[in-house]
Protein backbone atom coordinates (compact mmCIF):
# COMPACT_ATOMS: atom_id res chain seq x y z
CA UNK A 1 0.00 0.00 0.00
CA UNK A 2 0.97 3.54 -0.91
CA UNK A 3 1.31 5.72 2.76
CA UNK A 4 0.79 8.95 1.86
CA UNK A 5 3.37 11.70 4.07
CA UNK A 6 3.14 15.33 4.73
CA UNK A 7 6.56 15.34 5.44
CA UNK A 8 8.25 11.93 4.71
CA UNK A 9 12.01 12.83 5.29
CA UNK A 10 10.30 14.12 9.05
CA UNK A 11 7.74 11.58 9.69
CA UNK A 12 10.05 8.57 9.18
CA UNK A 13 13.18 10.01 10.52
CA UNK A 14 15.72 7.81 12.59
CA UNK A 15 15.71 8.60 16.15
CA UNK A 16 18.97 9.86 16.00
CA UNK A 17 18.41 12.55 13.31
CA UNK A 18 15.28 13.04 15.45
CA UNK A 19 16.99 13.99 18.54
CA UNK A 20 19.65 16.21 16.75
CA UNK A 21 16.54 18.58 15.62
CA UNK A 22 15.04 18.11 19.40
CA UNK A 23 18.33 19.34 20.71
CA UNK A 24 18.76 22.15 18.21
CA UNK A 25 15.45 23.69 18.60
CA UNK A 26 15.40 22.79 22.64
CA UNK A 27 18.09 25.12 22.20
CA UNK A 28 16.67 28.05 20.28
CA UNK A 29 13.41 27.37 22.96
CA UNK A 30 15.11 28.24 25.64
CA UNK A 31 16.39 30.72 24.73
CA UNK A 32 13.07 32.24 24.07
CA UNK A 33 11.88 31.88 26.77
CA UNK A 34 14.58 33.62 28.79
CA UNK A 35 13.23 36.26 27.48
CA UNK A 36 9.60 35.79 29.72
CA UNK A 37 10.39 37.20 33.50
CA UNK A 38 8.91 33.70 34.16
CA UNK A 39 11.04 31.51 32.61
CA UNK A 40 14.23 34.01 33.37
CA UNK A 41 13.67 33.49 37.56
CA UNK A 42 13.34 30.04 37.10
CA UNK A 43 15.72 28.82 34.49
CA UNK A 44 18.45 31.05 36.06
CA UNK A 45 17.47 29.15 39.97
CA UNK A 46 19.14 26.15 37.86
CA UNK A 47 21.77 27.47 36.18
CA UNK A 48 20.46 28.04 33.11
CA UNK A 49 21.02 31.64 31.71
CA UNK A 50 21.31 30.94 27.85
CA UNK A 51 19.92 28.32 25.25
CA UNK A 52 23.34 26.98 24.75
CA UNK A 53 23.35 25.79 28.86
CA UNK A 54 21.85 23.00 27.63
CA UNK A 55 24.31 21.04 25.72
CA UNK A 56 22.20 17.72 25.64
CA UNK A 57 18.84 16.60 25.80
CA UNK A 58 19.49 15.15 29.32
CA UNK A 59 19.52 18.72 30.34
CA UNK A 60 16.19 19.10 30.20
CA UNK A 61 16.06 17.19 33.33
CA UNK A 62 17.02 20.07 35.01
CA UNK A 63 14.38 22.04 34.16
CA UNK A 64 11.43 22.23 36.53
CA UNK A 65 7.98 21.51 35.65
CA UNK A 66 5.72 23.93 34.49
CA UNK A 67 2.07 23.93 35.26
CA UNK A 68 -1.56 25.43 34.79
CA UNK A 69 -1.15 27.23 38.05
CA UNK A 70 2.31 28.96 36.60
CA UNK A 71 0.24 30.35 33.71
CA UNK A 72 -3.06 31.71 35.84
CA UNK A 73 -0.45 33.15 38.26
CA UNK A 74 1.19 34.88 35.63
CA UNK A 75 -1.81 36.16 33.57
CA UNK A 76 -1.81 37.83 31.31
CA UNK A 77 1.55 38.13 29.79
CA UNK A 78 3.65 36.51 32.47
CA UNK A 79 4.86 33.99 29.50
CA UNK A 80 5.25 35.77 26.49
CA UNK A 81 8.30 36.22 24.68
CA UNK A 82 7.79 38.35 21.69
CA UNK A 83 6.55 41.75 21.37
CA UNK A 84 2.90 42.14 21.13
CA UNK A 85 3.18 43.37 17.79
CA UNK A 86 4.80 40.04 16.72
CA UNK A 87 1.45 38.21 17.92
CA UNK A 88 -0.91 37.49 15.33
CA UNK A 89 -3.34 35.16 17.40
CA UNK A 90 -4.72 34.72 20.94
CA UNK A 91 -6.50 31.11 22.07
CA UNK A 92 -7.50 30.98 25.47
CA UNK A 93 -9.54 28.51 27.76
CA UNK A 94 -13.14 29.86 28.85
CA UNK A 95 -11.91 30.73 32.39
CA UNK A 96 -15.38 29.34 33.60
CA UNK A 97 -13.18 27.75 36.10
CA UNK A 98 -10.87 30.86 36.89
CA UNK A 99 -8.52 32.73 35.26
CA UNK A 100 -8.60 31.84 31.54
CA UNK A 101 -5.27 29.83 30.21
CA UNK A 102 -4.32 32.14 27.47
CA UNK A 103 -1.93 30.89 24.78
CA UNK A 104 -0.38 33.73 22.10
CA UNK A 105 0.70 32.98 18.59
CA UNK A 106 3.29 34.88 15.79
CA UNK A 107 2.30 34.47 12.43
CA UNK A 108 5.45 31.60 12.32
CA UNK A 109 3.90 29.79 15.40
CA UNK A 110 0.63 29.85 13.18
CA UNK A 111 2.38 27.99 10.06
CA UNK A 112 4.30 25.60 11.94
CA UNK A 113 1.16 24.33 13.85
CA UNK A 114 -0.94 24.56 10.48
CA UNK A 115 1.66 22.32 9.02
CA UNK A 116 1.94 20.16 12.44
CA UNK A 117 -1.99 20.11 11.68
CA UNK A 118 -1.97 19.03 7.90
CA UNK A 119 0.77 16.17 8.58
CA UNK A 120 -1.58 14.57 11.39
CA UNK A 121 -4.67 14.84 8.09
CA UNK A 122 -2.45 13.54 5.61
CA UNK A 123 -0.85 11.23 7.97
CA UNK A 124 -5.13 9.27 8.49
CA UNK A 125 -5.28 8.69 4.70
CA UNK A 126 -7.60 12.00 3.96
CA UNK A 127 -7.19 13.70 0.68
CA UNK A 128 -7.48 16.94 -0.68
CA UNK A 129 -10.42 15.51 -2.58
CA UNK A 130 -11.92 15.56 0.60
CA UNK A 131 -14.93 17.66 1.92
CA UNK A 132 -14.10 18.41 5.70
CA UNK A 133 -16.83 19.82 8.00
CA UNK A 134 -15.45 21.16 10.85
CA UNK A 135 -18.27 20.71 13.51
CA UNK A 136 -15.72 21.78 16.55
CA UNK A 137 -16.67 25.41 17.86
CA UNK A 138 -14.39 28.33 16.11
CA UNK A 139 -13.45 31.24 18.21
CA UNK A 140 -10.70 31.15 21.13
CA UNK A 141 -11.30 26.89 21.85
CA UNK A 142 -8.14 26.02 19.65
CA UNK A 143 -10.01 23.12 18.11
CA UNK A 144 -11.82 24.41 15.57
CA UNK A 145 -9.71 27.03 13.98
CA UNK A 146 -6.53 24.16 14.80
CA UNK A 147 -7.99 22.13 11.90
CA UNK A 148 -9.62 24.61 9.60
CA UNK A 149 -5.97 26.15 9.03
CA UNK A 150 -4.41 22.41 8.73
CA UNK A 151 -6.99 21.09 6.36
CA UNK A 152 -6.91 24.55 3.96
CA UNK A 153 -3.20 23.73 4.11
CA UNK A 154 -3.97 20.36 2.34
CA UNK A 155 -6.23 21.35 0.27
CA UNK A 156 -9.64 20.36 0.94
CA UNK A 157 -13.02 21.43 0.90
CA UNK A 158 -13.33 22.82 4.00
CA UNK A 159 -16.91 23.79 5.77
CA UNK A 160 -16.24 25.70 8.89
CA UNK A 161 -19.76 25.25 10.25
CA UNK A 162 -18.60 25.44 14.07
CA UNK A 163 -20.40 23.24 16.59
CA UNK A 164 -23.72 22.62 17.47
CA UNK A 165 -26.98 23.06 15.45
CA UNK A 166 -27.41 19.23 14.60
CA UNK A 167 -30.42 19.55 12.14
CA UNK A 168 -27.97 21.67 10.00
CA UNK A 169 -25.01 20.02 10.38
CA UNK A 170 -27.26 17.40 9.10
CA UNK A 171 -28.36 19.28 5.92
CA UNK A 172 -24.99 20.18 4.98
CA UNK A 173 -23.41 17.12 5.37
CA UNK A 174 -26.44 16.21 2.44
CA UNK A 175 -26.30 18.98 0.59
CA UNK A 176 -22.46 18.83 0.09
CA UNK A 177 -22.03 15.05 0.64
CA UNK A 178 -19.40 15.72 3.42
CA UNK A 179 -16.99 12.95 3.53
CA UNK A 180 -15.05 13.76 6.50
CA UNK A 181 -16.09 15.26 9.58
CA UNK A 182 -14.10 16.90 12.89
CA UNK A 183 -16.27 16.28 16.16
CA UNK A 184 -15.92 15.35 19.59
CA UNK A 185 -17.31 11.68 20.27
CA UNK A 186 -20.28 12.45 22.05
CA UNK A 187 -21.68 14.79 19.46
CA UNK A 188 -21.06 12.04 16.97
CA UNK A 189 -23.23 9.58 18.69
CA UNK A 190 -25.77 12.77 19.24
CA UNK A 191 -25.72 13.35 15.47
CA UNK A 192 -26.33 9.14 14.58
CA UNK A 193 -29.51 9.70 17.13
CA UNK A 194 -30.74 12.76 14.91
CA UNK A 195 -30.63 11.13 11.82
CA UNK A 196 -32.77 7.97 13.02
CA UNK A 197 -35.01 10.36 14.34
CA UNK A 198 -35.39 11.75 11.31
CA UNK A 199 -35.07 8.49 9.40
CA UNK A 200 -32.55 9.91 7.54
CA UNK A 201 -30.53 7.02 6.13
CA UNK A 202 -26.92 6.45 5.68
CA UNK A 203 -27.40 6.15 2.05
CA UNK A 204 -28.03 10.20 1.51
CA UNK A 205 -24.68 10.89 3.24
CA UNK A 206 -20.92 10.67 2.07
CA UNK A 207 -19.21 10.23 5.27
CA UNK A 208 -16.18 8.19 4.92
CA UNK A 209 -14.08 9.24 8.18
CA UNK A 210 -13.93 11.22 11.32
CA UNK A 211 -11.56 13.31 13.47
CA UNK A 212 -12.77 12.47 16.89
CA UNK A 213 -10.79 14.39 19.93
CA UNK A 214 -11.56 16.77 22.51
CA UNK A 215 -12.71 14.30 25.23
CA UNK A 216 -11.22 10.83 26.67
CA UNK A 217 -13.27 8.20 25.08
CA UNK A 218 -12.55 4.60 24.89
CA UNK A 219 -11.68 2.31 22.16
CA UNK A 220 -15.37 0.83 22.91
CA UNK A 221 -16.43 4.26 21.71
CA UNK A 222 -15.02 4.54 18.73
CA UNK A 223 -15.87 1.06 17.58
CA UNK A 224 -19.45 2.38 18.47
CA UNK A 225 -18.80 5.36 16.31
CA UNK A 226 -17.59 3.48 13.37
CA UNK A 227 -20.35 0.94 13.05
CA UNK A 228 -23.26 3.37 13.78
CA UNK A 229 -21.75 5.92 10.59
CA UNK A 230 -20.23 2.80 8.64
CA UNK A 231 -16.56 5.31 8.30
CA UNK A 232 -12.99 4.94 10.03
CA UNK A 233 -12.86 7.37 12.84
CA UNK A 234 -9.10 8.69 14.19
CA UNK A 235 -8.25 9.77 17.40
CA UNK A 236 -6.78 13.26 17.74
CA UNK A 237 -4.69 14.83 20.45
CA UNK A 238 -4.05 18.10 21.52
CA UNK A 239 -4.35 21.06 24.26
CA UNK A 240 -4.25 24.88 23.50
CA UNK A 241 -1.03 25.17 26.15
CA UNK A 242 0.68 23.14 23.09
CA UNK A 243 -1.27 24.96 20.36
CA UNK A 244 -4.15 23.14 19.90
CA UNK A 245 -4.91 20.01 17.98
CA UNK A 246 -1.69 18.24 16.17
CA UNK A 247 0.04 17.09 18.62
CA UNK A 248 -0.54 13.93 18.46
CA UNK A 249 -2.72 11.67 16.15
CA UNK A 250 -3.82 8.32 14.77
CA UNK A 251 -2.67 7.11 11.26
CA UNK A 252 -4.68 4.98 8.88
CA UNK A 253 -3.46 2.03 11.35
CA UNK A 254 -5.59 3.38 13.96
CA UNK A 255 -3.16 2.15 16.78
CA UNK A 256 -2.04 4.66 18.77
CA UNK A 257 -0.94 8.66 18.41
CA UNK A 258 1.71 9.24 16.50
CA UNK A 259 3.22 12.54 18.81
CA UNK A 260 5.25 14.77 16.32
CA UNK A 261 8.53 14.23 17.97
CA UNK A 262 10.29 17.17 16.01
CA UNK A 263 8.07 19.82 17.47
CA UNK A 264 7.28 18.36 20.95
CA UNK A 265 9.52 16.74 23.77
CA UNK A 266 7.36 13.99 25.34
CA UNK A 267 8.08 12.78 28.82
CA UNK A 268 5.72 10.49 31.38
CA UNK A 269 6.00 11.31 34.52
CA UNK A 270 4.57 9.57 37.94
CA UNK A 271 2.60 12.63 39.15
CA UNK A 272 2.93 12.39 42.72
CA UNK A 273 7.17 12.28 42.54
CA UNK A 274 7.61 13.83 39.46
CA UNK A 275 9.69 11.01 38.72
CA UNK A 276 10.60 10.02 34.82
CA UNK A 277 8.71 6.63 33.75
CA UNK A 278 9.20 4.20 30.99
CA UNK A 279 7.66 3.20 27.94
CA UNK A 280 4.64 1.79 28.06
CA UNK A 281 4.37 2.79 31.69
CA UNK A 282 1.25 4.89 32.40
CA UNK A 283 1.79 8.46 33.92
CA UNK A 284 1.35 12.22 33.83
CA UNK A 285 2.09 13.36 29.85
CA UNK A 286 4.72 16.52 29.77
CA UNK A 287 5.25 18.48 27.25
CA UNK A 288 7.75 20.97 25.93
CA UNK A 289 7.02 22.84 22.72
CA UNK A 290 9.94 23.04 20.32
CA UNK A 291 8.68 25.44 17.73
CA UNK A 292 6.43 27.98 19.47
CA UNK A 293 8.51 31.13 19.56
CA UNK A 294 5.60 33.62 20.94
CA UNK A 295 5.07 31.26 24.06
CA UNK A 296 6.94 28.73 24.41
CA UNK A 297 5.98 26.09 27.54
CA UNK A 298 8.91 24.04 28.96
CA UNK A 299 7.83 20.39 30.44
CA UNK A 300 4.60 21.84 30.94
CA UNK A 301 2.22 18.92 32.69
CA UNK A 302 -0.39 18.34 31.12
CA UNK A 303 -2.62 16.55 33.86
CA UNK A 304 -3.57 13.83 31.01
CA UNK A 305 -2.64 10.46 32.01
CA UNK A 306 -1.80 7.72 29.32
CA UNK A 307 1.70 5.13 28.37
CA UNK A 308 4.03 6.05 25.53
CA UNK A 309 5.06 3.44 23.05
CA UNK A 310 7.64 2.91 20.60
CA UNK A 311 8.47 -0.32 17.86
CA UNK A 312 7.71 0.37 14.42
CA UNK A 313 4.61 1.49 13.15
CA UNK A 314 2.97 -0.23 9.94
CA UNK A 315 2.89 3.70 8.07
CA UNK A 316 6.47 3.73 8.71
CA UNK A 317 6.62 7.01 10.97
CA UNK A 318 9.10 6.84 13.37
CA UNK A 319 7.45 8.88 15.58
CA UNK A 320 6.43 7.37 19.11
CA UNK A 321 3.21 6.51 19.90
CA UNK A 322 0.84 7.70 22.90
CA UNK A 323 -1.76 5.39 24.13
CA UNK A 324 -5.37 6.84 24.21
CA UNK A 325 -5.73 9.29 27.38
CA UNK A 326 -7.02 7.13 30.17
CA UNK A 327 -7.82 9.71 32.64
CA UNK A 328 -6.60 12.86 34.21
CA UNK A 329 -5.03 13.91 36.94
CA UNK A 330 -7.44 16.00 38.61
CA UNK A 331 -10.17 13.35 38.07
CA UNK A 332 -7.80 11.42 41.03
CA UNK A 333 -9.74 11.13 44.26
CA UNK A 334 -7.70 10.38 47.52
CA UNK A 335 -9.72 8.40 49.61
CA UNK A 336 -8.20 7.63 53.12
CA UNK A 337 -5.31 8.32 51.76
CA UNK A 338 -5.24 5.83 49.20
CA UNK A 339 -5.56 7.13 45.66
CA UNK A 340 -8.76 6.15 43.22
CA UNK A 341 -8.81 7.06 39.51
CA UNK A 342 -12.75 6.89 38.71
CA UNK A 343 -12.35 4.63 35.51
CA UNK A 344 -10.88 1.89 38.17
CA UNK A 345 -14.37 2.18 39.88
CA UNK A 346 -15.93 2.20 36.27
CA UNK A 347 -14.24 -0.83 35.01
CA UNK A 348 -15.29 -3.10 38.22
CA UNK A 349 -18.99 -2.02 38.38
CA UNK A 350 -19.74 -2.11 34.29
CA UNK A 351 -18.09 -5.32 33.82
CA UNK A 352 -20.71 -7.09 35.78
CA UNK A 353 -24.37 -7.83 33.96
CA UNK A 354 -26.72 -6.83 36.20
CA UNK A 355 -25.33 -3.43 36.13
CA UNK A 356 -27.25 -1.19 34.00
CA UNK A 357 -25.49 1.97 32.02
CA UNK A 358 -25.45 4.64 34.79
CA UNK A 359 -23.24 4.57 37.59
CA UNK A 360 -22.36 7.50 40.14
CA UNK A 361 -19.48 7.85 42.47
CA UNK A 362 -20.00 9.57 45.79
CA UNK A 363 -17.60 10.51 47.95
CA UNK A 364 -18.22 12.08 51.68
CA UNK A 365 -16.83 12.53 55.27
CA UNK A 366 -18.11 10.53 58.31
CA UNK A 367 -15.86 12.04 61.23
CA UNK A 368 -12.68 11.76 60.55
CA UNK A 369 -13.26 9.11 57.89
CA UNK A 370 -14.00 8.88 54.30
CA UNK A 371 -16.46 6.96 52.78
CA UNK A 372 -17.62 6.01 49.68
CA UNK A 373 -20.65 4.91 48.25
CA UNK A 374 -21.10 3.75 44.52
CA UNK A 375 -24.94 4.49 43.91
CA UNK A 376 -25.79 1.90 40.95
CA UNK A 377 -29.07 1.74 38.85
CA UNK A 378 -29.81 -2.49 38.11
CA UNK A 379 -30.26 -3.43 34.58
CA UNK A 380 -34.07 -4.37 34.37
CA UNK A 381 -33.45 -7.33 32.02
CA UNK A 382 -31.32 -8.92 34.03
CA UNK A 383 -33.85 -9.01 37.35
CA UNK A 384 -35.02 -12.23 38.37
CA UNK A 385 -37.13 -11.30 41.24
CA UNK A 386 -35.52 -11.78 44.29
CA UNK A 387 -34.25 -10.18 47.06
CA UNK A 388 -31.41 -12.40 47.58
CA UNK A 389 -30.13 -11.72 44.09
CA UNK A 390 -30.44 -8.42 44.87
CA UNK A 391 -28.20 -9.13 47.69
CA UNK A 392 -25.93 -11.20 46.25
CA UNK A 393 -25.09 -8.49 43.51
CA UNK A 394 -24.76 -5.65 45.67
CA UNK A 395 -22.18 -7.81 47.57
CA UNK A 396 -20.68 -8.90 44.32
CA UNK A 397 -20.57 -4.74 43.80
CA UNK A 398 -18.50 -4.56 46.82
CA UNK A 399 -16.23 -7.16 46.31
CA UNK A 400 -15.17 -6.59 42.39
CA UNK A 401 -14.40 -2.59 43.68
CA UNK A 402 -12.52 -3.35 46.66
CA UNK A 403 -10.89 -5.80 44.73
CA UNK A 404 -9.89 -3.12 42.29
CA UNK A 405 -8.86 -0.28 44.39
CA UNK A 406 -8.26 -2.01 48.03
CA UNK A 407 -11.60 0.50 49.51
CA UNK A 408 -14.34 -0.71 50.71
CA UNK A 409 -17.18 0.69 49.16
CA UNK A 410 -21.32 1.01 50.23
CA UNK A 411 -23.13 -0.37 47.36
CA UNK A 412 -26.47 1.51 46.66
CA UNK A 413 -28.98 -0.18 44.21
CA UNK A 414 -31.67 2.14 42.29
CA UNK A 415 -34.18 1.77 40.19
CA UNK A 416 -33.49 1.85 36.30
CA UNK A 417 -33.59 5.76 35.44
CA UNK A 418 -32.79 6.93 38.86
CA UNK A 419 -29.23 8.25 38.29
CA UNK A 420 -29.33 11.79 36.52
CA UNK A 421 -28.84 11.26 32.44
CA UNK A 422 -25.14 12.13 31.01
CA UNK A 423 -25.38 14.94 28.24
CA UNK A 424 -22.06 15.62 26.73
CA UNK A 425 -19.52 14.94 29.48
CA UNK A 426 -21.07 13.28 32.41
CA UNK A 427 -20.76 14.04 36.01
CA UNK A 428 -20.12 10.72 37.59
CA UNK A 429 -18.16 12.09 40.47
CA UNK A 430 -19.58 13.77 43.71
CA UNK A 431 -17.36 14.95 46.39
CA UNK A 432 -18.67 16.59 49.21
CA UNK A 433 -15.81 16.75 50.98
CA UNK A 434 -14.62 19.66 48.93
CA UNK A 435 -17.43 21.84 50.54
CA UNK A 436 -16.16 21.41 54.12
CA UNK B 1 -50.13 -22.22 40.48
CA UNK B 2 -50.25 -18.75 40.47
CA UNK B 3 -47.95 -15.72 38.97
CA UNK B 4 -46.76 -13.39 41.31
CA UNK B 5 -45.12 -10.12 40.06
CA UNK B 6 -41.77 -8.69 42.22
CA UNK B 7 -41.02 -5.33 41.55
CA UNK B 8 -37.83 -3.49 42.75
CA UNK B 9 -38.35 -0.53 44.80
CA UNK B 10 -35.77 1.68 46.12
CA UNK B 11 -36.78 2.40 50.10
CA UNK B 12 -37.66 6.58 49.98
CA UNK B 13 -40.41 8.05 49.51
CA UNK B 14 -42.42 8.82 46.30
CA UNK B 15 -41.66 5.01 45.39
CA UNK B 16 -44.36 2.85 45.84
CA UNK B 17 -46.37 5.91 44.49
CA UNK B 18 -44.60 5.61 41.40
CA UNK B 19 -45.41 1.65 41.12
CA UNK B 20 -48.84 2.33 41.62
CA UNK B 21 -49.46 5.24 39.44
CA UNK B 22 -48.00 2.97 36.83
CA UNK B 23 -50.39 -0.17 37.19
CA UNK B 24 -53.39 2.41 37.53
CA UNK B 25 -52.27 3.68 33.92
CA UNK B 26 -51.95 0.23 32.42
CA UNK B 27 -55.51 -0.66 33.81
CA UNK B 28 -54.05 -3.23 36.19
CA UNK B 29 -56.29 -4.32 39.51
CA UNK B 30 -54.21 -5.22 42.48
CA UNK B 31 -55.28 -8.12 44.62
CA UNK B 32 -53.39 -8.10 47.11
CA UNK B 33 -49.63 -7.29 48.09
CA UNK B 34 -46.75 -7.07 50.25
CA UNK B 35 -43.54 -5.50 50.96
CA UNK B 36 -39.90 -6.92 51.83
CA UNK B 37 -38.19 -4.34 53.44
CA UNK B 38 -33.95 -5.07 52.20
CA UNK B 39 -32.90 -1.83 54.00
CA UNK B 40 -31.78 0.73 50.84
CA UNK B 41 -34.41 -0.98 48.60
CA UNK B 42 -37.22 -3.68 49.22
CA UNK B 43 -39.61 -6.19 46.93
CA UNK B 44 -42.61 -4.90 46.26
CA UNK B 45 -45.21 -8.27 45.53
CA UNK B 46 -48.17 -8.31 43.52
CA UNK B 47 -51.16 -10.34 42.53
CA UNK B 48 -52.80 -9.18 39.61
CA UNK B 49 -55.40 -9.40 37.66
CA UNK B 50 -53.45 -10.06 34.58
CA UNK B 51 -49.70 -10.91 35.57
CA UNK B 52 -48.20 -11.38 32.18
CA UNK B 53 -50.04 -8.28 31.18
CA UNK B 54 -48.71 -6.31 33.76
CA UNK B 55 -45.11 -7.64 33.83
CA UNK B 56 -44.89 -6.19 30.37
CA UNK B 57 -46.21 -3.28 30.94
CA UNK B 58 -44.23 -2.17 33.85
CA UNK B 59 -41.00 -3.75 32.40
CA UNK B 60 -41.71 -1.53 28.91
CA UNK B 61 -41.97 1.52 31.82
CA UNK B 62 -38.36 0.36 32.66
CA UNK B 63 -39.23 -1.17 36.09
CA UNK B 64 -36.72 -3.94 37.62
CA UNK B 65 -39.54 -6.54 37.38
CA UNK B 66 -40.35 -9.94 36.96
CA UNK B 67 -42.99 -12.76 37.26
CA UNK B 68 -42.35 -15.29 40.22
CA UNK B 69 -44.76 -18.73 40.57
CA UNK B 70 -46.64 -19.01 43.86
CA UNK B 71 -48.76 -21.68 45.30
CA UNK B 72 -51.97 -19.97 46.76
CA UNK B 73 -53.58 -22.16 49.23
CA UNK B 74 -57.09 -21.48 50.41
CA UNK B 75 -56.85 -22.36 54.06
CA UNK B 76 -60.94 -22.39 56.34
CA UNK B 77 -60.37 -19.45 58.87
CA UNK B 78 -60.69 -21.61 61.68
CA UNK B 79 -57.66 -21.71 64.37
CA UNK B 80 -55.40 -24.16 63.80
CA UNK B 81 -55.53 -24.70 59.96
CA UNK B 82 -52.46 -22.22 59.12
CA UNK B 83 -50.34 -25.09 61.43
CA UNK B 84 -52.05 -28.02 60.04
CA UNK B 85 -50.91 -26.58 56.13
CA UNK B 86 -47.19 -25.70 58.04
CA UNK B 87 -46.80 -28.93 59.65
CA UNK B 88 -47.59 -31.13 55.86
CA UNK B 89 -44.98 -29.21 54.48
CA UNK B 90 -42.55 -29.87 57.20
CA UNK B 91 -43.03 -32.99 57.23
CA UNK B 92 -42.23 -33.44 53.24
CA UNK B 93 -39.14 -30.73 54.12
CA UNK B 94 -40.69 -28.22 51.56
CA UNK B 95 -39.08 -25.16 52.27
CA UNK B 96 -40.91 -21.81 52.03
CA UNK B 97 -39.10 -19.03 51.10
CA UNK B 98 -41.72 -16.35 51.56
CA UNK B 99 -45.15 -16.33 52.43
CA UNK B 100 -48.14 -13.82 53.02
CA UNK B 101 -51.88 -14.45 54.03
CA UNK B 102 -55.28 -12.68 54.42
CA UNK B 103 -58.54 -13.30 55.24
CA UNK B 104 -61.23 -13.43 52.41
CA UNK B 105 -64.44 -13.92 54.13
CA UNK B 106 -64.21 -13.85 57.83
CA UNK B 107 -64.29 -17.41 59.62
CA UNK B 108 -64.93 -18.95 56.38
CA UNK B 109 -61.78 -18.39 53.91
CA UNK B 110 -58.20 -17.53 54.35
CA UNK B 111 -55.50 -17.95 51.53
CA UNK B 112 -52.38 -18.29 52.33
CA UNK B 113 -49.57 -17.89 49.31
CA UNK B 114 -46.35 -19.27 49.41
CA UNK B 115 -43.22 -18.63 47.82
CA UNK B 116 -41.44 -22.05 47.66
CA UNK B 117 -37.78 -22.97 46.33
CA UNK B 118 -37.48 -24.41 43.29
CA UNK B 119 -41.38 -24.93 42.62
CA UNK B 120 -41.30 -26.71 39.92
CA UNK B 121 -39.34 -29.75 40.85
CA UNK B 122 -41.19 -30.34 44.52
CA UNK B 123 -44.39 -32.58 44.67
CA UNK B 124 -45.40 -29.62 46.87
CA UNK B 125 -48.58 -28.81 45.33
CA UNK B 126 -49.57 -32.60 46.21
CA UNK B 127 -48.05 -32.59 50.00
CA UNK B 128 -50.87 -29.42 50.11
CA UNK B 129 -54.25 -31.45 48.80
CA UNK B 130 -53.28 -34.62 49.90
CA UNK B 131 -53.40 -32.25 53.71
CA UNK B 132 -57.39 -31.47 52.55
CA UNK B 133 -56.69 -28.28 51.11
CA UNK B 134 -57.54 -26.49 47.86
CA UNK B 135 -55.45 -24.98 45.77
CA UNK B 136 -56.33 -22.07 44.10
CA UNK B 137 -55.73 -22.09 40.19
CA UNK B 138 -54.81 -19.17 38.04
CA UNK B 139 -58.71 -18.11 37.28
CA UNK B 140 -60.01 -18.49 40.93
CA UNK B 141 -56.58 -16.42 42.37
CA UNK B 142 -56.79 -13.26 39.98
CA UNK B 143 -60.32 -12.86 39.88
CA UNK B 144 -60.51 -13.34 43.98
Amino acid sequence: MQIPYWNKEIETASRQYLEEIQLQRLKETVGWALQTPFYKKKLNKVGISSGDDIKTLEDLKRIPFTTKDDLRQNFPKGLLAMDMKEVVRIHSSSGTTGIPTVIYFSRKDIENWSDLVARSIVATGAVSEDIFQNMMTYGLFTGGLGLHYGAEKVGMTVIPVGGGNTIRQVQIMKDYQTTLVHATPSYLLHIHSILQKNNISLKHLNLHKAFIGAEPHSENTRRKIQELFNIDAYNSYGLSEMNGPGVAFECMYKKDMHVWEDAYIVEIINPETGELLEEQQQGEVVLTNLIRHAMPLLRYRTRDLAFLHSGTCQCGRTHRRLSRIMGRTDDMLIINGVNVFPSQIEEAVMKIPEVGTNYQIYVKKEGAIDKLIVNVEIYSKMFKGTASQLDTLKHKIKEEVKASIVITPKIVLHEPGFLPVSEGKAKRVIDSREAL
Amino acid sequence: MGKQLNIFVENRPGRLESVTQSLLECKINVKAFTLQDRGDYGLMKLIVDQPDRAYLEMANMNFACALKDILTVSIPDQPGNLHKLMTALAQNKINVLDAYGFVLQPEKQGVCCLEIGDIKNTNAKVVVQEAGFVVLDDEELYSL
